[in-house]
């Protein structure tokens, strides 16, 4: 952004260079990350007497290699994705909100209720509706956590960590209580959403529909915060808050429409675990999403787009654990420690950034 | 739904009749035969750590016992979620390691996952823990589990000749079928030596949660309770936590002598090492295992922890004189008349609920004397 | 003794019992929490210390016999997590954050992994005072065994108080707090005193990850902390960086986390998840009570990412 201010870059627009070389910047340093944390990750391995090389065979082969390993590395990220907005749309307005999770059971719910009271309607008007419901409902919950924080000055990372666990308590007692299915016996659930409530895999890709939405949710956020005027708005409320108070922006309205944006969005990822994979509510839906969203919105650096790759690296990763289990007879932890190493490496690159002059336009061109 | 039930039973006690002709024959060929049959890989996966002391631990010990059989590759993963995760545990076991028989020991994996993953895999058979097997379901599906409300009666036998107070304790996550047969058949054993005892739950909420079952166990020792059962996935710390105030412990899941000492009084444990190997016999001789398979003490099923040594002689006496008459088969720890907590009554006078009632494993009711409520 | 039936009693006294019993873990990682966050920064990671610290320290406790060398080993433990958090912290550009939480996720990690040798040994623990002689009730005699660890973040509390108030360590860590330029114009090294924070910070995460697997519940297993570092990390902010007041807000969240099984015990057994939700309520509503616009961040570290 600031380069456009640069005569030297914008004479170099011409070569393309000024595109080219910055953004190389932005892939090259979290890759060569990658490559230092598993360097350290090996190491681990070494020391613990196994095999770095079998390790990292296994990951590309459970993770990536076949078809039916993409099919298990993207039937994680649909959450992850949703997740990680409900984290990274607050935080261009400089909030910290952990409490996603919350949303994600509350929409969940909202989902299969509405499915309950919906059915035998047109699958599109019903299936509508229950998104709606559940994006309403998640929504409501996270700007809620941005309303207090406006009007009455709540830390919104407090409040939305305690509202996650009242949320879950809600739902705990909504799903065991009034909600119950009676004939849900030993896995106390809500009613089953009938087959044409139940949202279907993609073709070719053996993932839900989820992921593509997810996707699509991204590049929206992404466009928004980038191209918009209210995108641009918050931007500048995100970078100093009372600044843009003084300066007129209704900050208050920004703060309520951003949480309840992302709040909506964790909502509609509850949609999805209810309607494409668990068919009603119940416990199996508190799957901690909502925590692991936050590290993956804290590694996209709240970039949307960046969300996309990081979810399917996540994704990768998850689904590779259980082979690493079984054929390297390695505790199920240890993904858990390779994602750890990953990540304070791609976190610790980021003071990289502007340090190294190949990545200025300039460098090259006056080669 | 009874004579099922039954049926099944039978043709069950049938097949591990036969079963256990099969095996007598595979040890007179000797080893040949072993080598003969196919490699059979088996997938175990377990919602928590297989050393819980608990409910995955008694999983795992099972299928310990079936890695330790010729021509068995076990495969293992715990602490797998109920969610998409468990269907690509068993797809990835599948696609990558042949699997073809999966144990996948957690209730809530059936609803939806198994039922997904069936049909996409006819020539897998997923044997689930737990669960109500219906003719509606898919063929490559079975369930199997034990009586375990038996063990918890004789649990209550046991708590009944120990209890000073005649107030009990019962420390549980939900208020599903399983637990509720669990805390009635405990009150009832118990009331089978005193009548006047009665049963204080507490429900956590959670399968795991370590500082609430905590205090779920000192809120019920506070209360005067002096025996304490559990029905959570890791009976840890509730039974170090009442052995600690000095309140007698029953175990549950697996055997927890070793964390309680001198208050471990007995436990229901589970038994599955017999029907595990039994079941991947029944594979190897090319055979099927029955889609509903039930079993309690007598089909080794379930087994009590050794009694300890603060049991009395006359308690003893009546812990074994029950055992043996469960044995038997046909025991009912619901007799009429019979009355649930609420004042209804829920098994009129002359009739009862015999262990294999199916209609057990879908009870939602607290028996009279139990202090609490189900939701 | 024979018990006695205390009845509706034991509601108060269970909250008591737990005050004391369930507020040390969210004692110590806060009092950790405000001496780091007092110095300008954050580590969301504690929970994955004090899941560390509950490993190292039932471990080592159960290798030697001593609980004490246990919870020493805990300590060790945090210091390490918090001078690795403190170390990457001081480099430009770096999210203390986000670093936070992926150390959660390394810390839980490392605990699972080598902790799972150590799920099935029972290791020696911790002694209690106890306090409730004076009574004939075995249930107050019960709950007053107050454990050590529990009278030394009291203490620890007001010392930490003092500490802020007059001293000259106290005085750097505010200053570093609330400004990095006044700090470098004093002449203090802020990144060095940040360091220091932190790994004090991770220590007293450490120590109340040993007081679960060697207290109360006390054994090791995965699932022994149930968020209480992420919630003490929180509950900072609540107490608005004062420790006497982390005091009283662990001591409300022991006491509130106690209501839902006792009220069952004595018969207020309908939605007990709801009770269940006490302490998160219970905070909830005192945190919007004393909240307001004007004064939205009193006491905050001007430094702080989470407040700015």
């Amino acid at each position: 952004m600031t380069n456009v201010a640069d005569p030297l870059a914008q004479r170099s627009r011409t070569t393309g260079l000024s595109v080219i070389v910055p953004r190389s910047e932005a892939v090259l340093i979290p890759l060569a990350a990658l490559l230092a944390g598993s360097l350290a990750f090996s190491l681990f391995l070494l020391l613990v007497g196994k095999s770095p090389l079998t390790f990292f065979g296994l990951v590309w082969t459970a993770g990536f290699s076949t078809a039916f390993s993409w099919q298990n590395t993207l039937s994680q990220v649909s959450p992850l994705l949703f997740a990680a907005l409900c984290v990274a749309l607050p935080a261009r307005l400089g909030l910290v909100v952990i409490g996603g999770e919350g949303a994600i059971v509350l929409g969940g719910l909202a989902a299969a209720v509405a499915g309950a009271v919906v059915a035998g309607w047109p699958p599109a008007l019903a299936l509508g509706l229950m998104a709606l419901a559940a994006m309403a409902c998640g929504g409501g919950w996270i700007a809620t956590v941005g309303a207090l924080r406006i009007k009455r000055g709540v830390n919104e990372t407090i409040a939305s960590l305690l509202m996650a666990y009242i949320a879950i308590a809600l739902f705990n007692h909504l799903v065991e209580g009034p909600f119950r299915d009676p004939a849900s016996l030993n896995k106390p659930s809500t009613l089953p959403l009938t087959e044409s409530l139940r949202v279907g895999e993609m073709p070719l890709i053996a993932a839900h529909w989820g992921v593509l939405v997810g996707i699509l949710a991204c590049i929206a956020c992404w466009v928004l915060i980038e191209r918009t005027t209210l995108g641009f708005a918050a931007r500048i409320a995100g970078d100093n808050l009372r600044a843009a108070q003084v300066q007129g922006l209704p900050v208050g309205r920004l703060v309520i429409g951003f949480t309840a944006l992302g709040g909506a969005f964790a909502g509609l990822g509850g949609f999805f675990e209810v309607a494409a994979v668990h068919g009603s509510a119940n416990a199996s839906l508190i799957a901690g999403y909502g925590y692991t969203g936050i590290l993956v919105a804290f590694l996209a650096r709240h970039n949307p787009l960046a969300i996309i790759p990081v979810a399917i690296l996540l994704g990768g990763f998850a689904a590779s654990s259980g082979l690493i289990q079984r054929r390297m007879d390695l505790p199920d932890a240890t993904i858990l420690v390779f994602q750890g190493m990953i990540f304070v490496a791609i976190l610790l690159s980021e003071t990289a950034y502007g340090r190294f002059r190949i990545f200025t336009a300039t460098y090259w061109e006056g080669r | 739904m009874n004579d099922f039930k039954v049926l099944s039973r039978r043709t069950f006690l049938g097949s591990s009749a036969a079963l256990a002709g099969v095996s007598a024959m595979g040890g007179v060929l000797g080893a040949g035969s072993a080598l003969a049959q196919t490699p059979l890989t088996v997938g175990f996966i377990y919602v928590g750590p297989k050393d819980d002391f608990g409910y995955n631990q008694a999983h795992a010990e099972g299928a310990a016992a079936v890695k330790a059989m010729p021509g068995v590759t076990v495969l293992e993963e715990e602490n797998v979620p109920e969610s998409i995760d468990v269907q690509n545990t068993m797809e990835s076991m599948i696609n990558f390691d042949g699997a073809t028989l999966i144990f996948p020991t957690s209730f809530g994996y059936f609803n939806p996952h198994i039922l997904e993953l069936a049909p996409k895999f006819p020539n897998v058979r997923f044997q689930h823990a737990g669960g109500l097997w219906t003719p509606e379901n898919p063929a490559n599906i079975g369930s199997y589990f034990g009586y375990i409300g038996m063990g918890q009666y004789l649990n209550g036998v046991a708590a009944g000749h120990a209890s000073v107070t005649k107030k009990i304790g019962f420390v549980a996550a939900k208020p599903i079928p399983q637990v509720v047969n669990n805390i009635n058949s405990f009150l009832l054993g118990a009331r089978s030596v005193d009548p006047t005892i009665t049963c204080q739950v507490i429900f956590t909420g959670e399968w795991s949660l370590a500082v609430k079952e905590a205090e779920a166990t000192n809120a019920l020792c506070d209360q005067g309770c002096d025996v304490i059962t559990c029905h959570v996935d890791g009976p840890k710390v509730v039974c170090e936590t009442a052995a600690g105030r000095g309140a007698f412990v029953c175990g549950y899941h697996a055997d927890q002598t070793a964390l309680a000492g001198d208050k471990y009084l007995t436990g229901a444990e589970w038994n599955w090492a017999g029907v595990y190997t039994g079941m991947i016999e029944t594979v190897q001789s090319g055979g099927t295992i029955d889609n509903f398979v039930r079993g309690g003490l007598a089909e080794n099923f379930i087994k009590m922890s050794p009694l300890g040594p603060a049991v009395s002689d006359a308690g003893r006496a009546q812990f074994e004189a029950t055992k043996a008459e469960i044995m038997a088969g046909g025991f009912a720890a619901y007799k009429g008349p019979l009355k649930d907590n609420t004042g209804v009554e829920v098994v009129p006078a002359g009739a009862a609920l015999v262990e294999t009632d199916v209609a057990i494993e879908s009870i939602g009711y607290l028996v009279e004397g139990v202090l609490g409520s189900t939701s | 003794m024979d018990p006695v039936d205390i009845g509706l009693w034991g509601v108060p006294l269970a909250i008591l019992a737990g005050a004391i019993r369930v507020s040390t873990p969210f004692l110590f990682v806060s009092l950790g929490e405000c001496v780091t966050e007092r110095s300008g920064r954050i580590n969301l990671g504690l929970e994955g210390t004090l899941i560390f610290g509950a490993m190292s320290g039932y471990a080592v406790a159960f290798e030697t016999g001593s609980p004490f060398i246990g919870v020493a080993a805990a300590a060790l433990s945090g210091v390490i997590f918090g001078l690795v958090h403190g170390w990457i912290c001081k480099f430009k550009g770096v999210n203390d954050i986000a670093i936070g939480i992926a150390l959660m996720l390394l810390g839980t990690g490392l605990a699972y992994f080598f902790g799972k040798p150590y799920i099935q040994p029972v290791a020696p623990k911790l002694p209690s005072i106890s306090l409730g002689g004076w009574s004939d009730l075995p249930q107050v005699q019960a709950a007053l065994q107050v454990n050590v660890l529990f009278l030394l973040g009291a203490v620890l509390a007001v010392f930490l108080w003092w500490m802020f108030r007059s001293t000259r360590v106290g005085l750097v860590i505010r200053v570093v707090g609330d400004s990095t330029d006044a700090a470098r114009a004093m002449g203090i090294d802020a990144d060095r005193v940040r360091l220091l924070s932190t790994a004090a910070g991770g220590a007293l995460a450490g120590i109340a990850g040993a007081y679960l697997s060697l207290y109360y519940p006390g054994s090791w297993n995965e699932g022994v902390s149930s968020g209480q570092g992420l919630m003490a990390v929180a509950l900072v902010i609540f107490a608005r960086w004062n420790p006497i007041n982390c005091f009283w807000a662990a001591l409300l969240f022991g006491g509130a986390g106690a209501l839902g099984p006792a009220l069952q015990s004595v018969g207020v057994t309908e939605g007990y998840y709801l009770f269940f939700a006490a302490p998160y309520v219970l905070t909830l509503g005192l945190l919007i009570a004393t909240s307001s616009p004007e004064r939205a961040m009193q006491g905050a570290p001007a430094e702080l990412s989470i407040t700015k």
